[in-house]
């Protein structure tokens, strides 16, 4: 018999559906699998007691045959979602204690739905980074190596806990959420699936925010079937987020037909940017020949404004988020380091409670924002962000989707890119336009890199139209046949060298 | 444009955070690269395209103007790192 932990979301399910287990085992699996793999530091908050009451709970709705869409099916949930009573810090040393007396919209119909909580991920400080290693808890390694290579990799960010533990079988799914690509790339990294919704599809209410116009929660899953049947429950309208769509939320797995013939997608040439490996092209060309021989129409597309997409994000992304983050002063929650007056209070609590990329993204926010500088920068990042997107509906006039690579390139070592903001940023070149437009768009491991590590392939869709996201990274999955597993329960530890050399 | 100590000076006072005086030249550098690095879009034409500052299509929805939440004070303060009487508390702001 399959273990428990190595079931889909949508076999696990089912498993409970014919009583060949009960929640409770599936939980004390999965409570067994997130102790097992501390070593990766995915966790920043266990909570067992809460799964098993859960559990418990579970067993006697499907006893009375009341049992939910994912009636007793044990998740992840990233430490960016408010959940009651339990610490919520959005990786970071400000939210410290934090105990938020209310609960996402997200995880409300997580749990509605029968969710069981194993508890929560780490990531990136205020979702703001590409390899985890911003966290104040500490980095999450990665539970893939490179063959003959022992060195610890990053699982990718911001979503790197929620990534390592769905790759390492310690959750059946988890939550993310990706504001310039941080559930693909870390999903791409890791080789699992991720799709970040489109804007407005998922709520953001009780989501700590980073950039409000461009933040979208998503899952993160083993398989295409088992993100369609988790972002089925996730989606839907909220009248506590102005931003939330009124459109009704279909059964994305019912979108999962494999047939995609007659599809056009569209290959942008832009893509094909200087530096990026021969694999990652190769990987790509794969993918476009998987799609034309299910019966799809590469059809060659432009992007223009591509090459610009970067650096309108890390105007419009710090901007938004040097105005969010004003809130964490002290006063209301968390960290507080006292000082003579107020100001030197709020200068003293903000110095000590973020970290440093959260401060440089601060500073650079305040600064495009500050007179003098906003039309320059963040007017001028705006009327290019709309350009960006009119590139996507010109497109999505004679396209149906488009496929690109997830990230130029596969996981990287801990500690790699640390010293280079600017070549951190490079991690999202792919997947940062897609939140500039809104876009849904879903990372699907296609293949293994010549040193034995996840590659994703990134599939694009129009504004609200995940059902076709799902149907053609149907299609890719099959055809990738991606079986690959990183090692196993026996992962070497975390050496203390390796966690202070990535320090 | 480079940020020089002074800039990052009056940076970091907006954003209230206490950057110290040896840090600064470091940091400016960094942020001088970044900012270097945005300026950029200043080649891109944008003559005649307004501003995207969402991407969500639609008016901002209404709803009548009721009280919904409320009477929810120690809720409020629990995670409140001082507080008093039912109050948030700061450091004395008045001589």
């Amino acid at each position: 018999m399959t273990a428990l932990t190595d079931l889909t979301l949508v076999e696990a399910r089912d498993g409970l559906d014919r009583k060949s287990f009960s929640a409770k085992e599936l939980t004390e699996a999965h409570i067994r699998a997130v102790e097992a793999i501390r070593p990766l530091n995915a966790f920043i908050t266990e909570t067992p007691d809460k799964a098993l009451a859960m559990a418990v709970e579970s067993d006697a709705r499907l006893a009375r045959g009341e049992g939910g869409a994912l009636e007793g099916l044990p998740l992840g949930i990233k430490d960016l979602f408010c959940t009651r009573d339990v610490l919520t810090t959005a990786g970071s040393h400000i939210l410290d204690g934090f105990r938020p007396p209310y609960e996402s919209t997200v995880t409300t119909k997580l749990w509605a739905a029968g969710g069981v909580c194993l508890g929560k991920l780490n990531m990136d400080e205020f979702a703001m980074g590409s390899s985890n290693m911003t966290s104040y808890y500490g980095p999450v390694e990665n539970p893939w190596r490179r063959d003959g290579d022992n060195r610890p990799l990053v699982p990718g960010g911001s979503s790197g806990g929620s990534a390592a533990a769905v790759a390492a079988h310690a959750v059946l799914a988890a939550t993310g959420t990706d504001t310039g690509g941080s559930i693909r790339q870390p999903a791409g990294f890791c080789g699992i699936v991720g799709i970040k919704p489109t804007y407005g599809r998922c709520s953001r209410w009780g989501i700590i925010a980073f950039a409000s116009s461009l933040d979208q929660a998503g899952p993160m899953t083993r398989t295409v079937r088992d993100a369609a049947l988790m972002l089925t429950v996730m989606a839907g309208h909220d009248p506590k987020d102005s931003t939330s769509a009124t459109l009704a939320v279909p059964d994305f797995q019912a979108a999962l037909t494999g047939d995609v013939r007659g599809l056009r997608v569209g290959i942008p040439r832009e893509y094909r940017i200087d530096g990026m490996p021969a694999e990652i092209d190769a990987l790509w060309q794969q993918g476009i020949d998987w799609l034309k021989a299910a019966g799809a129409e590469p059809v060659e597309i432009s992007l223009p404004m591509t090459p610009h997409a970067l650096a309108t994000y890390y105007i419009i992304a710090p901007a938004e988020a040097s105005a969010n983050l004003a809130r964490y002063d002290g006063v209301r929650f968390g960290l507080r380091v006292d000082g003579k007056s107020l100001d030197e209070m709020y200068e003293n609590t903000r110095a000590a409670g973020f970290g440093a990329e959260v401060k440089r993204r601060v500073m650079i926010g305040t600064y495009v924002l500050s007179a003098g500088y906003y039309d320059a920068y963040y007017i001028k990042a705006q009327r290019v962000r709309a350009l960006i997107a009119q590139d996507f509906d010109r497109a999505f006039e004679t396209v149906d989707c488009i496929l690109t690579p997830t990230a130029p390139s596969a996981a990287f070592a801990l500690g790699e890119k640390m010293d280079d903001p600017l070549a951190m940023y490079l991690n999202d070149v792919f997947t940062v336009p897609v939140n500039l437009a809104g876009l849904p768009g879903i990372s699907v491991p296609a293949g293994l890199s010549a040193d034995g590590l996840p590659l994703g392939l990134q599939v694009i869709g129009r504004a609200f139209d995940e059902a076709t996201v799902f149907r053609v990274a149907g299609v890719l999955e099959q055809a990738a046949g991606f079986t690959a597993r990183p090692r196993p329960n026996g992962m070497a530890p975390l050496t203390k060298s390796a966690a202070q050399g990535a320090l | 444009m480079s940020l020089d100590k002074a800039t990052v000076a009056r940076i970091a006072t907006l954003a209230r955070i206490k950057i110290p005086e040896a840090d600064r030249e470091a940091l400016g550098h960094e942020l001088s690269s970044i900012v270097a690095w945005v300026e950029q879009l200043a080649a891109v034409d944008t003559t005649g395209v307004a501003p995207m500052s969402s991407v969500a299509q639609m008016t901002l929805p209404r709803r009548a103007d009721a009280v919904t939440d409320g009477n929810r004070v120690d809720d409020i303060l629990k995670n409140a790192p001082a507080a008093a009487h039912g109050f948030f508390t700061v450091p004395k702001v008045i001589e």
